[in-house]
């Protein structure tokens, strides 16, 4: 099999088995009503899920070794204060992403 | 398709935009980098879109692993997806076959920006949904081509502008926090997601996180429901 071919074929597979994991949940339940368990994970769910999303993007960084997860703590406090305070979305974001940027180009 | 909504959908993407155009160039360039052009980052961006298998079958692809291994790999990586579903089932009913789209674009990030129940007074949710989703997409490809395109003509120094998904995660956070009394749910969600961290390593903590997180919310049902009821 060529190069090309195998690639190919790669992503098609990467392409499918998301996909698949995408529609999984809306084959299941397509069929008459949603059970009534499923509204309420619909309702719960995104406030889990949120949580651990902010743990993932944190998830690489060592609290043990310099700079000890100092930038990225410092950040997400500061969108976190800000967005408490201003509740603007865009303001929070660059703001939390410029202070990021400039405290690893310090501590780094 | 009326303005306001078109505006609406802009302004709520824009951190996604950052984050995915960086992101999408960061992709681009390394799968340049393996012998890749602009016509197969194009492709995985289309077809794909999922910025983290993407990453990494960047060099799944150019080490030649079996068919085997790129599915499983796929697998893990994405099965957090599985759970986005669950709690878009009942937003996206009624959509037809725009559902279909509108569940190939389910990222992390499309689904932060869709999940939430606040959908702008004026504008049609469904809508809303898919154009939030098409934006998004819009932006990972073109990130993704442009990486590709400019290679190593780049030259400015972005370290650390990833952290825009980040900042767009924790303004979602405090947004739900602030509009419900009942905290149990996020706390779960991060506690949960803390302790799998400590024990089974930044690779393999998202599994079992997340199962976790679903018998701990099950468990709980009767007592969140009642008191939301009241």
């Amino acid at each position: 099999m060529n190069g090309n071919s195998y690639a190919m074929i790669a992503i098609g597979i990467m392409a499918g088995v998301t996909f698949l994991l995408r529609v999984i949940p809306f084959i299941i339940f397509s069929k008459g009503e949603t059970p009534a368990y499923i509204d309420y994970f619909g309702k719960v769910l995104p406030y889990a899920i949120m949580g651990m999303l902010v743990v993932y993007c944190l998830k690489d960084i060592s609290f043990t070794s310099a700079p000890f997860g100092i930038p990225a703590v410092l950040a997400v406090l500061l969108v976190a204060v800000l967005h408490l305070w201003k509740k603007n979305t865009l303001i929070s974001i660059v703001s939390g992403t410029a202070c990021y940027m400039m405290l690893i180009h310090l501590f780094g | 398709m009326n303005m306001k909504l078109l505006k609406t959908a802009l302004v709520k993407t824009l951190p996604v935009m950052a984050g995915y155009i960086v992101l999408g160039m960061g992709f681009g360039l390394l799968l340049r980098e393996s012998g890749y052009g602009v016509w197969w980052a194009f492709a995985m961006s289309v077809f794909i879109f999922a910025g983290a298998l993407q990453y990494v079958g960047v060099s799944l692809i150019a080490s030649g692993v079996s068919f085997i291994s790129i599915a499983l790999t796929s697998l893990m990586i994405n099965a957090r997806h599985l759970f986005y579903g669950i709690s878009m089932i009942k937003r996206y009913e009624g959509t037809g076959f725009k559902k279909i789209y509108l569940m190939h674009a389910l990222t992390d990030e499309t689904y932060s920006l869709v999940c939430t129940d606040s959908v702008p007074e004026g504008v049609e949710p469904h809508q809303y949904y898919l154009l939030v989703s098409f934006f998004d997409h819009i932006y990972w490809i073109t990130g993704s081509v442009l990486g590709s395109l400019l290679g190593a003509a780049l030259t400015f120094d972005t370290t650390g502008i990833d952290f825009v998904m980040t900042a767009l995660f924790v303004t979602i956070f405090i947004e739900q926090w602030s509009n419900t009394k009942e905290h149990r749910p996020a706390l779960i969600g991060v506690g949960a997601s803390v302790i799998c961290l400590m024990i089974f390593g930044s690779a393999n903590f998202l599994i079992p996180a997340m199962v976790i997180i679903m018998v701990a919310l099950m468990s709980l049902r009767g007592r969140l429901e009642t008191k939301e009821e009241k």
